[in-house]
């Protein structure tokens, strides 16, 4: 063989292997579809805007048949007070279902704390809800695939198919999930799934005064949550457990998490 | 081969057939790995549509105006206009044919909710006006005094 006839052979082979190589690697269509959906679900709260009303909570409660008095819900809402010393106080009396209606700052088994005014710097108020990760540690733990992750980024529980055995409830670096006293099964926001699937707002978000929770399209550029998650300063709860969650936060500071 | 080396190697096929028949009728045929991939997305299918068709109970303010006209528009100029009807007068559920009457929420607690002063400087609520439920008016309802729908004093 001559050299000349050897490198057109050896180019020849070369450029063919490529290209049946590239041929080789087939194309997942739920992941295509993934990584460029129309829709994905995602949730602003403004810290700043929130007086702690509790009317989010309570909407909740009855749009999605939580027992009101059971100690479990879906959403809640923080108050942290902190004080010259540099302390941090937070509490959620009943999850804020009646808002916030004492001075005093409930500190589990140490009691009820007052804190006199003038000792206060810096008080406010956060809303928590499920942050719908885009990598759900919850759903990756269920070992029945009860739980898991529609196409627009909102992860669910089948009712029909948990077996209540909690994993996810301890999965959850956020603590939202919860067993649900009557259904008897693991329980956690949806975004209102039913109603924003029809068109509607959230239950919270409807009831918000202020305007302090707000749902919407991420994938939508002219979405405002999808505008203020662009251009504004938001943060987001506990990134570095790598879920990439995707309830965005105004105002927020590194005493919450 | 005598039959009691084969016996156990029966009973083991006969237990797998059992198995799979009994997954055949119990699993769901739309169970199985969705769009998000098996392990974000494994799950049933129709479960997605049992959820959207979970009963709304909240309305919105919009389905409310469409018959309270009169009620709706009084409160717009209010400073009580950004709250949604339904925080006060309740869900709306399927009114006005099931409940044909909604129980209006006329209690301390709830004006409370906002309007109990609260030391609170980097958050809104320093900027609502605020009391003290033990010296302001104790005893009697705030709605005796203060029109919900209008609660400024000074205009009504």
């Amino acid at each position: 063989m001559k050299r000349r006839d050897f490198l057109k052979s050896t180019a020849v082979f070369v450029s063919g292997a490529v290209v049946s190589m590239s041929a080789l690697e087939l194309l997942d269509p739920g992941e295509v579809l993934a990584q460029n959906p129309e829709l994905r679900w995602g949730f602003l709260v403004d810290t700043l805007k929130c007086v702690g009303c509790g009317m989010c909570v309570k909407a909740c409660k009855i749009e999605n048949d939580i027992p009101l008095d059971a100690n479990v819900t879906r959403t809640w809402v923080e108050r942290y007070v902190i004080t010259k010393d540099g302390k941090v106080n937070a509490d959620t009396p009943k999850g804020a279902l009646n808002g916030f209606t004492s001075k005093l700052i409930d500190q589990n088994a140490s009691g009820m704390k007052k804190i006199p005014d003038e000792d206060i710097t810096q008080a406010f108020f956060v809303p928590k809800l499920c942050n719908q990760c885009s990598t759900p540690a919850c759903v990756q733990v269920c070992p029945v695939g009860a739980t898991y992750q529609t196409a627009d980024g909102v992860v669910l529980v089948d009712r029909t198919w948990c077996i209540g055995c909690g994993y996810c409830i301890m999965g959850c670096p956020y603590g939202v999930r919860f067993f649900h006293p009557v259904a008897k099964v693991a329980d956690k926001c949806t975004f209102c799934y039913h109603r924003i699937s029809n068109g509607g707002n959230s239950a919270c978000a409807q009831a918000c005064p202020f305007g302090a929770r707000q749902i919407g399209n991420l994938r939508d550029p002219n979405d405002p949550v999808a505008k203020a998650v662009l251009n504004q300063r938001v943060g987001v709860l506990r990134a570095e457990y790598g879920t990439k969650p995707n309830v965005y936060y105004i105002g927020l500071s590194k005493e919450v998490h | 081969m005598k039959g009691h080396v084969w016996r156990p190697l029966y009973v083991v096929i006969g237990l797998v057939a059992c198995i799979l028949i009994f997954r055949m009728f119990y699993v769901p045929s739309d169970f199985g790995i969705q769009e998000r991939g098996y392990t974000f997305g494994f799950h049933r299918l129709s479960n997605e549509q049992e959820w959207k068709e979970f009963p709304a109970k909240y309305k919105g303010t919009a389905y409310c105006a469409e018959c309270h006209t009169e009620n709706s528009e009084s409160i717009v100029n209010s400073g009580h206009g950004i709250i949604s009807c339904e925080d006060c007068h309740g869900a709306a559920f399927n009114h006005p044919e099931d409940p044909e009457k909604l129980s209006i929420d006329r209690s301390r607690d709830l004006c409370l909710r906002c309007h109990f002063e609260l030391y609170m400087p980097s958050s809104q609520r320093n900027d609502l006006p605020g009391i003290d439920p033990k010296t302001h008016n104790a005893g009697i309802e705030c709605v005796e005094c203060h029109n919900p729908h209008n609660p400024s004093l000074e205009d009504m």
